[in-house]
């Protein structure tokens, strides 16, 4: 029997283009979907493959299927590729409850790199990320993807932290089944690692 | 991308809205699938070209979308099942064709045909807004538009048989926010179809002469109105007798429930979800509608439900007409796509209620610390991207010759050029094929005194598409103007489908390369062809170009999108790095505030320009341009 905690699960991932963004979504709403359940998704990322940014919602039900979008500040879970990109999100979908499991590896954009804009002191950013929700875990995904040699897999990285808060109710395996499904199986070992120390960093 | 023609009779799926409409496609028995790339559409064919070969069926993509859809007609005519799919621009190219077909109807072999076009409310990748169901009333054919990823699938299958009964093609209305969204989808089964085409040659079909074929078809879509009254696409849900209806179609649905659950009005407010949107189920509607004093429509874009409700309940002279609410009212806008939040505040009108998304003081905190860091991030080309050296190139020629060139362009990633972190020379823009039709005009203004050089931008998928017709016309008329192909090789916006161009079909077969310079050369145009990654050479080929004031000249700029190349060559040309010593840092920021290329940026501790390991492509540009020779490069071994 599948177990969600809340009813709908209003779960946000969000990043930039070219993060992995919209496989995350995707095996989490097929991992729901195998146990009996409804999941829908939502994907923003217009021109995204060009550095914009990009957020999949993800609504999880026992009842009936939700819509892709879902209403301002009803966020439960937001899973932030990008510590500015989780910030963003808090702002239209954060609450008082909402906890975050978020990359602290910044991505700037265009307009910081032209120096037109400033990208906020990290530190602060992580500050103000944690006072707007009731829990956050942060970790350097992308540094572990750099030491696997796999820059790709903070995606992985990032799923297997949130399975180390247990925040999401799904095991290693429903994650490890979804890989199978969607990865090539050369790829599968460097994926399971990653998975297993993003669950290391935050447990 | 899952493999459709695969998954196992009964089974539940995640599916992109374009994969349920594709897989019920398949289960209907498709066997002839045409289309241009567009956002949010493009997915459909794709998945078609994924199985063709084990599915045994046809998967193209046509030059454009008049084509694509003329070729499913053809296939209809020949007794198969065919589809036509497009965004919600694609479709006014196809418009010509489709408002003739179900006056001539499908023949007489028993094919089926079914329109699927994706509209963009909120332009997330449109030029405009364009709610395309009027156009389906126009062109009398039935339209469906899903509320769910099941109905997505369950109204292509019956669409196919209620085309197929009828003789006339019908439609789906697909969007955005179903297009590309996931969800839960049951499927059933699915074999492989084997129709074979033929075609009756004593037969005829054709729109002329039109007024007797006209009153057929409005008898035929009398009947299907009927049908529609009485369709179980068109559901209510909530209480016998609410104090507020919701009629609402599409995303209308879920963002309706939403609503109605966050503010806990489930027992005073119903929602009739209508699927079936043309013909418009009139005495169904009154039926709901008279029993209530309010009404809210939710839809998007326009007002379509609403105008037909109102209608309807005109119509039906109802002694006691309840108040219809919604865009007329105020009550919805008439701009952008549906949202919970816009229907939660439009239930709070009308009930009077407050609601708050999130207690005050953590609104409060909100606005106070994330709306002082959260900064934008801006569009832009790729690292290494062929069009940042173009219009590098095209910027200094047009400053060089001096005489206000205009830039008229067209849809493509050359279309960044106009947004706000573009280099903005692009003067007007509006659609495929426009960039050189728009040329033609400006080219032609010298007896009016007009004397600036007239610039008009294609890309390489839009050659083929809609500009070949312009540059006739402009060779035609003698137009004055300098028409530029960016040619990468690719329809990259839509993510890489190949065209006319590239010598591969849909379904990755080899086949003739349908030379942009060869056929110029033939119409007899001047036709030049360079590396834009050359700048000095592409500079000063353009300059020469502007100057040579003898009706039409071409410049063809052609090098591949560095994302494919990429993906074929899996390895960066250079080492590219930046030497501090000279290095002006932001005394000069040409790199990354000039060329904007994102895998260069300013390194404040430094004070220096820096490459970022993890954008550049190492493509050697900034290292040609860098006025300092602060950049250096070194082709890989």
């Amino acid at each position: 029997m599948m177990a969600i905690s809340a009813d709908p699960l209003n779960l946000i991932i969000c990043g930039v283009g070219g993060q992995g963004n919209i496989l995350l979504s995707g095996m989490v709403g097929s991992a729901y979907i195998k146990k009996g359940g409804f999941a829908t998704i939502g994907e923003t990322f217009g021109a995204a493959q060009r550095g914009g940014a990009v957020f999949s919602s993800v609504r999880v039900s026992q009842k009936r299927e939700y819509g892709p979008l879902m209403p301002e500040g009803k966020a439960h879970l937001i899973i932030g590729l990008e510590p500015l990109e989780t910030l963003r999100m808090l702002q239209k979908y954060g609450n008082p409850g909402t906890v975050c499991v978020s990359n602290e590896y910044p991505v700037v954009p265009a307009g910081v790199s032209a120096n037109r804009d400033s990208y906020p002191d990290l530190d602060e950013l992580k500050g103000a990320i944690s006072a707007l929700t009731k829990k956050t875990w942060f970790l350097d995904a992308t540094g572990i993807a750099l030491e696997l040699g796999a820059p790709i897999a903070m995606n992985i990285v990032m799923i297997g932290a949130v399975l180390g808060t247990g925040q999401l109710t799904l095991s290693e395996d429903d994650i490890k089944a979804e890989l199978q499904a969607s990865l090539p199986p050369d790829r599968l070992e460097l994926n399971y690692e990653a998975l297993a120390r993003g669950m290391k960093t935050v447990a | 991308m899952p493999n459709l023609a695969r998954l196992a009779t009964g089974s539940y799926h995640l599916l992109q809205g374009n994969e349920a409409i594709a897989r019920g496609a398949l289960e209907a028995g498709v066997q002839y699938c045409a289309a241009y790339p567009g956002t949010p559409s493009t997915e459909i064919l794709t998945n078609f070209a994924a199985v063709a070969k084990e599915a045994g069926i046809y998967a193209e993509w046509s030059a454009n979308e008049k084509v694509a859809t003329e070729a499913a007609l053809s296939a209809a005519y020949a007794g198969l099942r065919s589809i036509s799919s497009m965004k919600n621009a694609g479709l006014n190219v196809a418009m010509d064709t489709l408002q003739h077909i179900n006056l001539a109807t499908l023949g007489d072999q028993r094919g089926a045909m079914l329109v699927v076009v994706a509209d963009d409310p909120q332009s997330h990748a449109s030029g405009d807004e364009e709610d395309t169901r009027w156009v389906a009333q126009m062109a009398n054919a039935p339209l469906l538009e899903p509320a769910s990823f099941q109905e997505a699938y369950e109204m292509t299958k019956y669409l196919f048989d209620l085309s197929e009964e009828f003789q006339i093609f019908c439609w789906l209305r697909d969007y955005t926010r179903l297009a590309h969204a996931r969800g839960r989808v049951q499927v059933g089964e699915y074999k492989k179809a084997s129709r074979k085409a033929k075609f009756d040659r004593t037969k005829m079909y054709t729109p002329y002469i039109a007024p007797p074929k006209h009153a057929i078809l409005v008898e035929k879509m009398a009947k299907i109105r009927e049908r529609f009254e009485e369709s179980p696409f068109n559901t209510y849900e909530g209480p016998d007798s609410p104090e507020l209806l919701i009629v609402c179609c599409g995303s209308g649905a879920p963002c309706s429930r939403d609503a109605i659950e966050e503010l806990q009005l489930g027992k005073k407010v119903g929602i009739l979800k209508l699927g079936t949107l043309w013909p418009f189920p009139s005495r169904l509607v009154v039926s709901h509608i008279r029993k209530v004093k309010r009404v809210l429509i939710v839809e998007e874009v326009d007002p379509y439900v609403e105008t037909h409700s109102k209608a309807a309940v005109a119509d039906a002279r109802l002694t006691e007409a309840p108040e219809i609410l919604g865009r007329g009212s105020g009550h919805m806008s008439y701009v952008g796509e549906n949202s919970p939040d816009k229907v939660i505040a439009a239930l709070c009108q009308i009930f009077g209620l407050k609601y708050q998304a999130r207690d005050p003081e953590y609104q409060a905190k909100l606005d106070e610390i994330a709306s002082k860091m959260v900064i934008n991030r801006g569009l832009i080309w790729c690292a290494g991207c062929p069009h940042r050296a173009s219009f590098y190139a095209l910027s200094n020629a047009i400053k060089r010759d001096g005489r206000n060139a205009v830039v008229t362009s067209d849809i493509g990633c050359y279309t960044m050029d106009a947004f706000p972190d573009g280099t903005q020379l692009t003067n007007t823009l509006h659609c495929m094929g426009g960039g050189l039709g728009e040329a033609c005009g400006f080219g032609q203004l010298k007896q009016f005194g007009f004397e600036q050089p007239v610039i008009g931008i294609c890309g390489d998928s839009t050659f083929y598409h809609a500009s070949i017709t312009p540059l006739v016309n402009a060779i035609y008329n003698k137009a004055d103007m300098l028409a530029i192909i960016l040619d990468n090789s690719i329809t990259a916006m839509t993510g890489f489908q190949p065209h006319a161009g590239t010598g591969r079909t849909a379904t990755q077969d080899p086949t003739t390369i349908v030379s942009a310079e060869d056929l110029c050369r033939t119409l007899g145009c001047r036709v030049e062809v360079i590396d834009p990654f050359d700048t000095k050479a592409t500079t000063a080929r353009m300059l020469e170009l502007l100057k040579d004031e003898d009706g039409v000249r071409v410049l063809i700029l052609r090098r591949a999108c560095e994302l494919l190349r990429m993906r074929q060559e899996r390895r960066h040309p250079y080492n590219v790095w930046v030497d501090a010593e000279k290095c002006k840092g932001d005394k000069c920021n040409f790199c990354y505030r000039i060329l904007q290329c994102p895998g260069v940026g300013y390194d404040k501790s430094s004070g220096k320009a820096k490459i970022l390991a993890a954008l550049c492509a190492e493509c050697g540009l900034c290292a040609d341009l860098c006025p300092h020779k602060a950049i250096a490069k070194e082709e890989r071994a």
